[in-house]
């Protein structure tokens, strides 16, 4: 292959001094996402405090997040479950990276948790709370397996979203 | 079905900002590979073009707007997309053009200027997660790999210092790569021990941002004779995609990889991989990824790529096991999304046809695979090339 490949790489303050020019345009759109059949229930559910499943009664599993088909038997599910609102640490990150990729102080604690009541396996993406502030302390208080349960928003608070679920801390 | 040949590729540097808009990236890859291949534009049937997602350039027809640049006016032009796992997949895409009979010649090309979005393009990647169960939550990118490398790591009992591993060999790999944007030398402690970003991801186990652009020449078995020459020949290409509910899946393997190298396999008559691939360019925006990978490639039991890695199996100058990466991969040359995955396809075709200069492996090569991945952690798209 050839050794000079073609291409001017910029510096940061090749744009603050102007020696490059750039054209700035801010795009702002704003979005309002239909929850849709399954989803728009289980929002309901988390309003009152609970967490809804879907089963298949063609391979009997129960599913979370719910759908209203079953992508394995390809088939319309066929009934609504309600599952508990513990469950097990599947995996877990520490993350010192906010939404904007500017740093944290204190880290967050996203993980996928398997809920109590759904097949093996089925998990949702949510945070972890009381587990410490440091790699070291988290590291410590949670593994894999780690069983947890939700921590609510107060009911008069809850507005149908996934984040009426605070967190989820871990129990004993 | 027509076979089908690689007759030239070309790239532009990797940088984490060019001057050069994306059109004027593609123009240079898509030139620089018309002049390895000794064709002119009139020669091509067809054109295939892979970019990321939109929201990167803030351009929608980012396809027609970067048409020009590819070379494509007035000609059959396709855009596909796949996430991450797009670069590699515009081989397929590329073959099945040619391959199909429709067109004798396709110029496949890959870009990606992920510079523009300010100050970084973390808004953009934050729109892959569920906007109803995930987005509300706060999402930033990395949550997803760290995530997957923690359940990989933990469920295999894998050192993050042998991950670490992967980072040092690659950036060091990159030092002999004309494109490389973060090549070096570094050692484990100096892996382990950066910023934590999302543990068990630190800074310099991820790749960087990019904007570069490829593109590769295809041709049909007619076309490539008239032309003379030795050539590299596509033998199997495969991709599959899993559900994109991930957090029900199981995240410690990338079965998807196994179904896609099993269907290239398949094509390609391949019975033993581990003896009959010689060379490897696995996908590795995160270092966990490239082990991640060379199982789902097979190339190395469940769990076990992690211990092939100390003992030097993947390392470039290997002549008992198999070069990974000898490029530098995604961790040293840099991440240009959709171009960086086609830089790892033409890696293979560099290392078979010799022109790999000094990244040419110590083995003799005669078929090597590459494989790239994305999407929500659920695609696997690999190609395999042999002379």
């Amino acid at each position: 292959m050839k050794t000079e490949l073609r291409g001017t790489s910029l510096r940061e303050d090749d744009i603050q001094k102007g020696t490059a020019l750039v054209t700035e345009w801010r795009g702002k759109i704003d979005f309002a996402y239909d929850a849709g059949v399954a989803i728009g229930q289980f929002l309901h559910g988390l309003k009152e405090g609970k967490l809804l499943g879907r089963k298949c009664r063609s391979c009997n599993r129960v599913m979370i997040p719910p759908r209203m088909f079953c992508e394995l038997c390809f088939r319309r599910s066929d009934e609504w479950v309600e599952l508990k609102d513990t469950g097990k640490v599947n995996t877990f990150s520490i993350s010192y990276v906010n939404t904007d990729a500017s740093r944290r102080q204190t880290p967050q604690v996203p993980a996928v948790v398997e809920i109590d009541g759904a097949s093996p396996g089925m998990g949702i993406m949510h945070l972890l709370g009381e587990v410490g502030d440091s790699v070291e302390a988290i590291m410590k208080r949670v593994k894999i397996g780690t069983p947890v349960r939700a921590v609510w928003k107060p009911a008069d608070q809850r507005e149908g979203a996934i984040t009426d679920i605070l967190y989820f801390r871990p129990i004993g | 079905m027509q076979k089908v040949a690689v007759l030239g590729a070309g790239m532009t540097r990797f940088m984490r900002r060019s001057l050069e808009t994306g059109r004027e990236l593609c123009w240079e890859a898509a030139s620089a590979a018309l002049e390895d291949a000794g064709l002119t534009l009139a020669d091509i049937d067809c054109v295939v073009l892979g970019s990321a997602p939109d929201a990167f350039d803030g351009v929608h027809l980012k396809g027609e707007y970067l048409l020009d640049g590819a070379g494509a006016k007035g000609k059959p032009y396709t855009r596909v997309y796949v996430g991450g796992g797009t670069g590699v997949f515009m081989v397929p895409a590329g073959w099945w053009h040619v391959a199909s009979g429709a067109f004798r010649t396709c110029l496949v090309l890959a870009e990606e200027k992920m510079s523009s979005t300010m100050p970084h393009p973390q808004a953009a990647f934050n729109a892959i997660y569920d906007q109803f169960t995930e987005r509300p939550l706060g999402v930033n990118l990395l949550w997803i790999f760290s995530l997957e490398m923690n359940r990989y790591m933990q469920t295999y009992g894998i050192p993050v210092e042998t991950i670490a591993q992967v980072a040092v060999k690659n950036k060091k790999n990159a030092k002999d790569h004309p494109a490389s944007q973060v090549a070096g030398d570094f050692t484990v402690d100096e892996i382990v021990n950066s910023e934590v970003m999302a543990y068990p991801v630190m800074r310099l186990m991820v790749s960087p941002v990019t904007d570069g652009a490829a593109a590769m020449v295809l041709a049909n078995e007619d076309f490539a004779k008239k032309k003379g020459g030795k050539h590299v020949w596509i033998e199997g290409v495969g991709w599959n995609l899993d559900t994109s509910y991930w957090t029900n899946r199981d995240l410690a393997y990338p079965q998807y990889v196994e179904n896609a190298a099993k269907m290239a396999f398949k094509m390609a008559g391949i019975k033993d991989p581990r003896k009959e691939i010689h060379v490897v360019e696995p996908y590795d925006p995160f270092a966990y990824k490239e082990l991640h990978h060379l199982e789902g490639l097979q190339l190395a039991d469940k769990g076990q790529a992690p211990r092939r890695l100390e003992e030097g199996f993947w390392d470039r100058d290997t002549t008992t096991g198999i070069p990974s990466s000898p490029s530098g991969g995604l961790l040293g040359v840099g991440n240009p999304i959709a171009a960086a995955g086609l830089m790892k396809a033409i890696e293979i075709y560099y290392q078979l046809s010799g022109k790999a200069g000094k990244r040419q492996i110590k083995r003799n090569a005669q078929r090597g695979m590459a494989q790239a991945w994305g999407d929500l952690m659920q695609v696997g798209t690999v190609m395999i090339m042999g002379v």
